[in-house]
């Protein structure tokens, strides 16, 4: 087999065993954090397709066409679309080595991220208002936990966002900082992903029912 | 729905939630006196620890450790634990079944029998299995690759106590409060909240889903470890094989918990907020939640043999003196193995409904899972073929689990044909056909992979003596408490029955009680080999740190290995990196040395799991206030954890340099 051939490292035959001198193994924090991404797509996914089996039993309830707002949810998606641009316009300072507009484009994406949440809450105040609360119907609550999920995800990462900033106001733009901002980077983006897989199979899918 | 939130107002305080005197077990002699017992067990263990003041020394050096191989065998730990606790829920069930006929109702009563037969299954998987399988590779892998750890030791540390956590709470069900009646997967609609009011449902979903998030995190880590921290030269078909199965096996759990982590989150919707995922009215569908179950459910019997598989494969080589056979046939298969996991699920309930065609479909995925399976079976025989056999322990649980692994794979085949699984689904036939392969398979090779690697954790060897004595009685204790339920579930017995009115199969009951006394003095003679071996460990001692001519790289660092694993990082060329070092005459150099960069012990883990413990609880008993503070607490824990930059610090390279030259002389 190929691989029992063996490749002498030094001019003189000798195989050497050894790495001398420090050896580092590479940075893994950000495969890490993909790796983990990818397992919380396989809870929308599930998420998804939970609602894909309910998205039909109303249960005498109201359904997608009587309740969504198409308006509000458009808002929202402009919202949550503009925060990742301006995150990646974060990240385009902090590879310019400014803190400065890091942080101030961070700070942005974080008024909209709070824009969106806020948005949503009034949306599932007004359904549950209305008596279309996630008890209603198999379909409500499939809705309530794919679209909730997602939102406590934005939750999570402005709670994220704010740690971060206080972390950059301390320590400035450090490796560990840059590497944690790459990281929330791809949460965010991610979470924009979800997003439109939420708004096509949700909304607009779910408005023509 | 209006009467589940009647039960739960009338009967939630404020302060306390459900939780009464009620819950406590004064009435009933049988869990009083297990109480009793673990009760003053646990006082004189702890005035032990106190007396001896071993208090600080388990703290520093184990507790709050991020050393991989401290953590390894703090799974493997409470992995015995659990198993001594599962393995007693097992012989009162044998026993009562055994009891249970005509007139004779047993001695326990239906609502406990319910819960032993649960918590048996909920706690071999999660909490035996698991942790026996997660400890092995934590303590095994970054040796294989030549690594110094993993790449999140602090996450690792984290991951343990999560698990811990879920043990806790399972541990805790027994003394207050109950445990679900539900079966280990915990089916909807009886599952619901209508159906089981009580605590012991949400007991099981909080225990697995706190433990869920350690494994899930353990399965990342070990990824970005193996992808990320190899030696250098050792390419993706130089691994070894075990380093091989664990990174399907954590890939494998990165895909599949996170739909076990959503199944339950919608169980306890249902369950907490009357939503109607599951339920009978208002258009759930129960239906639903055994299909997602089992698309975690069947990969995860995979997560547990896949390691064993690489365990088996480390032990046949090294005592058949031979390189093994067919390691790229291995590797594929392993491959195909880890991908076919996830298109068999629904043969777990063949009787959904679901029409032929689907049925055919997934009959016949499952099938041709043996093909690769098969494969392996023979590069193992083919491994051993001309190769100088020794009969050490390892090997002997290795020729045992052949043998039973192979049974068990042909009862499953049988059953993977829709029509006879119409027939034998939810039998006793099934239930020795999965003890069949998971006792022959994955309790086989943690007791090989313990005996194996006992030396390297150590310092010495296990004795041989009561080695034997332990496989000879797991493995014929197996065969008689398991033929007996094959034979009964064809005569059409179903599982999980408390009473039987026929009086003729009493008969195979008892011999299968008998069977599982034979496993319980296989356990003891392991529970008694490490004592014996700890007393002789004097003439045990293996200072070679190679005590059986092994293959690969976990064999070259001394036994047990130093802190930092390899003073140089190994440079690999070939497959059986170690065979090569010692065919070329390898000698550890005695100069040269550099300090070690290394990740600092921390104590944030056992915290952080210690309030999801408490969280988990609070859910439980309703007691809200509790659980928003510790939950509060566990985010702000998070979050004043992230702020602590200065996790490493650097080994002096007088203490690697003495370290070194210590066991230069011991080997000289």
């Amino acid at each position: 087999m190929s691989n029992a051939v063996a490749t002498p490292a030094a001019g003189n035959g000798k195989l050497e065993f050894l790495v001398r001198g420090e050896h580092h193994p590479a940075q893994g924090t950000l495969l890490g954090f993909w790796i983990y991404l990818m397992s919380d797509c396989l809870i929308f996914a599930s998420l998804f397709a939970t609602y894909g089996v309910l998205s039909l039993n109303f249960a005498g309830g109201p359904s997608g066409a009587d309740l969504f707002d198409l308006e509000l949810v458009a808002l929202n998606t402009a919202f949550l679309l503009i925060s990742s641009i301006t995150y990646g316009f974060a990240v385009l300072k902090m590879q310019q080595n400014s803190l400065r507009g890091t942080i101030g484009w961070l700070a942005v994406t974080g008024v909209f991220g709070l824009c969106f949440l806020a948005v949503e809450l009034y949306e599932f105040y007004h359904m549950i208002h209305v008596g279309a609360g996630p008890q209603r119907s198999g379909f409500l609550s499939a809705f309530f936990t794919l679209v909730g999920t997602h939102g406590l995800h934005v939750t999570f990462g402005c709670i994220w966002l704010v740690t971060l900033l206080l972390q950059l106001r301390k320590h400035g733009l450090i490796q560990e900082n840059k590497r944690r901002v790459f990281c929330l980077s791809m949460f965010w983006h991610f979470l924009d992903v979800i997003w439109i897989g939420v708004f096509t199979y949700v909304y607009l899918m779910g408005s023509m029912v | 729905m209006s009467s589940a939130v009647q039960t739960y107002s009338d009967t939630t305080s404020a302060v306390f939630g459900r939780l009464t005197w009620d819950s406590f077990p004064f009435h009933d002699p049988i869990i009083l006196g297990t109480f009793i017992m673990v009760a003053v067990g646990g006082i004189a263990l702890v005035a032990a620890l106190t007396k001896y003041k071993v208090w600080g020394y388990l703290w520093n050096e184990w507790f709050t450790s991020i050393d991989h191989k401290r953590i390894g065998v703090m799974y493997m730990i409470l992995g015995i634990i659990m198993l001594l606790r599962g393995f007693a829920d097992a012989i009162m069930m044998r026993l009562h079944q055994a009891m249970a006929f005509g007139d004779s109702l047993g001695y326990l009563p239906p609502h406990h029998y319910d819960q032993i037969f649960t918590a048996h299954g909920v706690i071999m998987i999660f909490f035996v299995a698991m942790p026996f399988v997660v400890g092995l590779m934590n303590y095994i892998v970054p040796l294989q690759i030549g690594a110094r750890d993993v790449a999140f030791p602090f996450l690792n540390n984290f991951s343990f106590w999560m698990t811990a956590s879920g043990a806790v709470l399972i541990m805790l069900s027994l003394f207050v409060g109950e445990f679900a009646k539900s079966g280990w997967l915990a089916y909807p609609p009886l599952t619901g909240i209508l159906q089981s009011p009580g605590v012991g449902v949400d007991y099981y979903i909080w225990a697995l889903q706190i433990a869920g998030v350690g494994t899930l995190l353990s399965g990342v880590n070990f990824v970005v470890t193996i992808v990320k921290m190899r030696a250098p030269g050792m390419t993706m078909m130089k691994m070894p094989v075990f380093t091989w199965t664990a990174l399907c096996t954590n890939i494998l759990i990165v895909a599949a918990f996170p739909i076990l982590t959503a199944v339950l989150a919608l169980l306890s919707l249902d369950r907490y907020m009357d939503f109607n995922f599951f339920t009978n009215d208002l258009g759930g569908n129960a239906m639903m939640y055994v299909n997602l179950i089992w698309i975690w459910g069947h990969p995860e019997v995979y997560i547990l043999i896949l390691p064993i598989f690489g365990v088996f494969s480390e032990i046949v080589s090294t005592y058949s003196g031979k390189r093994l056979f067919g390691y790229s046939s291995m590797v594929y298969a392993t491959v195909v193995i880890t991908v076919l996991s996830y298109l068999v699920w629904l043969h777990h309930f063949f009787t959904m409904g679901s029409g032929a065609t689907v049925n055919s479909f997934f009959g016949i995925t499952t099938m041709i899972i043996s093909i690769p399976t098969g494969a392996k079976i023979f590069n193992w025989l083919f491994t051993m073929y001309r190769g100088r056999i020794q009969f050490d322990v390892p090997m002997l649980w290795t020729v045992g689990f052949m043998v039973t692994f192979v049974i068990g794979g042909m009862t499953g085949v049988l059953l993977a044909v829709p029509p006879a699984d119409f027939v034998l689904h939810n039998s006793l036939f099934l239930i020795a056909h999965f003890h069949n392969v998971i006792i022959g398979g994955v309790v086989f090779g943690v007791f090989a992979a313990i005996t194996y690697w006992y030396p390297k954790v150590t310092g010495y060897k296990l004795d041989p003596f009561w080695g034997k004595c332990s496989f000879w009685f797991w493995l014929i204790g197996f065969y008689v408490a398991f033929m007996p339920l094959y034979a009964l579930g064809l005569m059409g017995v179903t599982r999980r029955m408390s009473h039987f009115e026929d009086m003729s199969l009493q008969i195979w009951f008892q011999v299968a009680a008998f069977g599982a006394v034979l496993i319980g003095l296989g356990i003891l003679s392991f529970l008694i080999q490490l004592y014996v071996s700890y007393k002789k460990r004097d003439s045990l001692r293996d200072e070679t740190g190679d005590p059986w001519n092994g293959r690969t790289l976990e064999w070259s660092t001394s036994s047990p290995p130093p802190q930092y694993n390899f003073a140089f990082t190994p440079q690999v060329h070939e497959n059986d990196a170690w065979w090569q070092m010692k065919q070329h005459g390898f000698k550890p150099p005695q100069e040269g040395f550099m300090p070690i960069h290394m990740p600092k012990n921390t104590a944030a883990g056992m915290v952080l799991a210690g309030l999801a413990t408490v969280f988990g609880f609070a859910m439980i008993w309703y007691v809200w206030w509790l659980a928003a503070v510790s939950f509060g607490a566990l985010i702000l824990g998070a979050i004043i954890h992230t702020f602590n930059y200065k996790r490493d610090y650097y080994i002096p390279v007088e203490e690697v340099a003495a370290v070194e030259n210590r066991r230069a002389e011991v080997l000289a």
